[in-house]
């Protein structure tokens, strides 16, 4: 790791303070996200479905997000986004453990079906897509009360062939609704590739058809993806309509704990996809900025560390559901 | 009491709801300038303006999943589907979305929505614009399925749906619209989305029946009544969930049961309603449980002589109703 001699204030107009952050996000939902995998190869987590590889897109997004006033239909791979907003490691080690006290879910649902009232995180299926239009609903709730919040709307790529794609965007677009979607393109709808999801390589080139702006942005660099999710917050905000952004991201994991895609990649796309890993490149840029030296760093994955380690035991330690419970919940009242 | 037509009923159901209620919005097909296909809206955009009554685009699953969005963020949606035949492109977003929301997310968010749809035949409008699919909801729990047969109820169980805390879908019998009449109050009330109406007391045989059929069931009982059966009519009123004990009770008294409906039979709410006749009356029964309903085929064909012999009318449930009383 080259160190500047002097640190530099900011990167891009993004104060050191700001980045840093960002890189405790990213490097606090890795960690988390290291540890789900390892509960489950020990049997303690029955299923996984990973965000690595792709926390620089979320943080970013995420940043922007004023958590409870804003809202977010998020997808399962966003662990990072879900932290940034303001869930712990805790919370979602009580989902990975299917614990009573699970704020998502209450343990109903596979881990990483993220939801959060109380922050406006809404509540999540397994039916991809369906979130798109859920968002702009929202977005026209938030229209009809004169109100400034803005929805934001994440996905995977593969998704976006489903016709609630189109059907939000046209929705969003026809009436300028405060909604920033956001498609983290990893390439890949479990084995299948993007050339076999779509003509042409960007999600984002369909934003013409809706008159809204499309971009593509390097979903791995923190400061690129800060700086569009920004802009198209802002523009959201004031009225002008929604932004389609597309974020090219490598998936670090197989699709899912149940997946192996040694079987369907090859060793080189899997090596490729490791140079393209968001952290420790973003770790070594802010390096060279001086903005974090190797024993910040150290310190910072200490304390990280620490905090999952608790979080764990705690998780472990918490409640199943209890069986009776199964019943409740179907309406209210009743 | 004013004397209105079932539409009538509904829109003002509507229309007293929003004004007690800003939070209340239309979203659907035409139901903007225009009032609506069948009109029922008609006049609400005039006084509510255009976002509270808001022609949606032609996409079921965009007017479903809009409200559902609406609903997270503080609304009461109610979505116009334009026929209840059109739904199915919405079907995912209120099997898989509005109706999982409250358990999925362990009673943290909770989907206050109202689905509205015209259904039923007899108004030559074949395959596409006749059908009785509401069977295809009452299998999910999470969802509330209520259909009204006159417009007292119309309008109250209309209200009781918007105030609801959970998706209701109410499926209004198109042929009613206009044809229904009946004294409705101005004043506010609301009626119970989970019990039957007793509406026609009879000791020997009942029909349990929903919407338009209501109607049909009443003339064919009151034709028996010279030949001294004395025939009951229960409106389930709601389909999901049944009123189970409003069933027992009548089943039990009169000891026949016919079950009437404009849906084909096979796997349908009359199969259901046998069912717990089956389980809890039994030792009351005098005779084996009837139905009467379409015909197993796709769907109402258009030419007269083919729509009306899918229809179940009242001749045919007079001799169902006759072949009943003299088991
Ligand atoms: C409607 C629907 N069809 C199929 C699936 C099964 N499934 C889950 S994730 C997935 C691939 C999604 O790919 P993409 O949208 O690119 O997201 P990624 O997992 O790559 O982040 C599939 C096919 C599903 N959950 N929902
Ligand atoms: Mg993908």
């Amino acid at each position: 790791m080259v160190v500047a001699n002097r640190a530099a204030r900011a990167i891009a107009g993004i104060d050191a303070d700001t980045l840093r952050a960002m890189y405790r996000h990213m490097l606090r939902s890795r960690m988390l996200d290291e540890r789900i995998w390892l509960l489950n190869r020990q049997g303690l987590v029955r299923f996984w479905v990973s965000g690595m590889g792709q926390e620089a897109i979320q943080v970013a997004l995420g940043m922007h997000v004023r958590p409870g006033h804003d809202w977010v239909a998020p997808y399962y791979r966003d662990l990072a986004l879900t932290l940034v907003l303001g869930m712990t490691p805790r919370d979602q080690l009580l989902a990975a453990m299917a614990k009573a006290d699970d704020p998502n879910t209450g343990g109903r649902q596979m881990p990483a079906h993220f939801g959060c009232r109380r922050l406006n995180i809404i509540t999540t299926g397994s039916v991809v897509a369906t979130q798109f239009i859920h968002a702009a609903g929202i977005a026209l709730a938030s229209k009809i009360r004169g109100e400034d919040a803005v929805t934001v709307v994440t996905t995977g790529e593969g998704a976006t062939s489903e016709g609630d794609f189109h059907e939000a965007l046209n929705f969003a677009a026809t009436h300028s609704l405060a909604v920033v979607f956001v498609v983290e393109d990893n390439g890949l709808a479990i084995s299948v590739p993007t050339s076999k999801q779509m003509p042409t390589p960007n999600v984002s080139d369909r934003a013409t058809g809706y008159g809204i702006p499309g971009v593509v942005v390097d979903g791995t660099d923190p400061v690129a993806s800060y700086l569009v999710c920004g802009e198209a917050v802002a523009r959201a905000r004031a009225g002008k309509g929604p932004t389609l952004i597309d974020a090219k991201v490598p998936r670090l994991t197989s699709h899912s704990s149940d997946d192996d895609q040694r079987r369907y990649r090859t060793a080189e796309a899997l090596e490729t996809d490791r140079t393209h890993d968001c952290l420790g490149r973003f770790a070594a840029r802010l390096g060279e900025q001086g903005m974090l030296s190797a024993r910040d760093e150290e310190a910072m994955r200490a304390k990280l560390l620490a905090e999952m380690d608790v979080a764990t035991a705690q998780a472990e330690a918490a409640s199943d559901p209890d069986p009776e419970s199964v019943l409740l919940h179907v309406l209210g009242d009743a | 009491m004013a004397v209105k037509t079932y539409l009538e009923a509904i829109r003002e159901g509507m229309r007293d709801e929003m004004r007690r209620d800003d939070r209340v919005m239309i979203f659907g097909e035409d139901v903007g300038f225009k009032g609506g296909v069948f009109g029922v809206t008609e006049g609400l955009q005039r006084e509510f303006g255009e976002w509270r009554v808001m022609d949606s685009p032609l996409a079921e699953s965009c007017i479903v999943g809009v409200c559902i969005g609406a609903a997270f963020n503080g609304m009461r949606p109610i979505a116009e589907i334009q026929f209840q035949d059109f739904i199915l492109p919405g079907v995912d977003q209120i099997v898989s979305e509005a109706a999982k929301i409250r358990y999925r997310s362990n009673d943290d968010w909770n989907m206050p929505l109202v689905i509205r749809a015209p259904f039923g035949g007899g108004v030559h409008g074949a395959l596409y614009h006749s059908q009785s699919i509401e069977a295809m909801f009452c299998g999910v729990p999470g969802l509330r399925v209520v259909v009204p047969s006159n417009p007292y109820d119309a309008k109250g169980m209309l209200v009781a749906a918007i105030r609801d805390p959970d998706p209701v879908l109410y499926f209004e019998h198109k042929k009613a619209y206009r044809s229904i009449r009946g004294e409705v109050p101005d004043h506010e009330y609301t009626v119970p989305l989970d019990r039957v109406r007793v509406v026609r007391e009879g000791r020997d045989i009942v029909i349990f029946t929903y919407g338009l059929m209501v109607d049909t069931a009443v003339q064919a009982a009151e034709r028996l009544a010279p030949d001294g059966f004395s025939v009951s009519v229960v409106d389930l009123r709601s389909l999901r969930p049944l009123d189970r004990q409003g069933i027992v009770e009548s089943a039990r008294r009169c000891g026949k049961v016919l079950i009437a409906q404009e849906a084909n039979l096979a796997v349908s709410v009359s199969s259901e309603v046998s069912a717990i006749v089956a389980e809890e009356c039994f030792e009351y029964l005098d005779a084996p449980v009837m139905r009467i309903g379409g015909p197993e085929v796709p769907a109402m064909p258009f030419a007269k002589p083919l729509e009306d012999a899918y229809l179940v009318d009242v001749d045919k449930l007079e001799s169902k109703l006759r072949r009943l009383a003299e088991y």
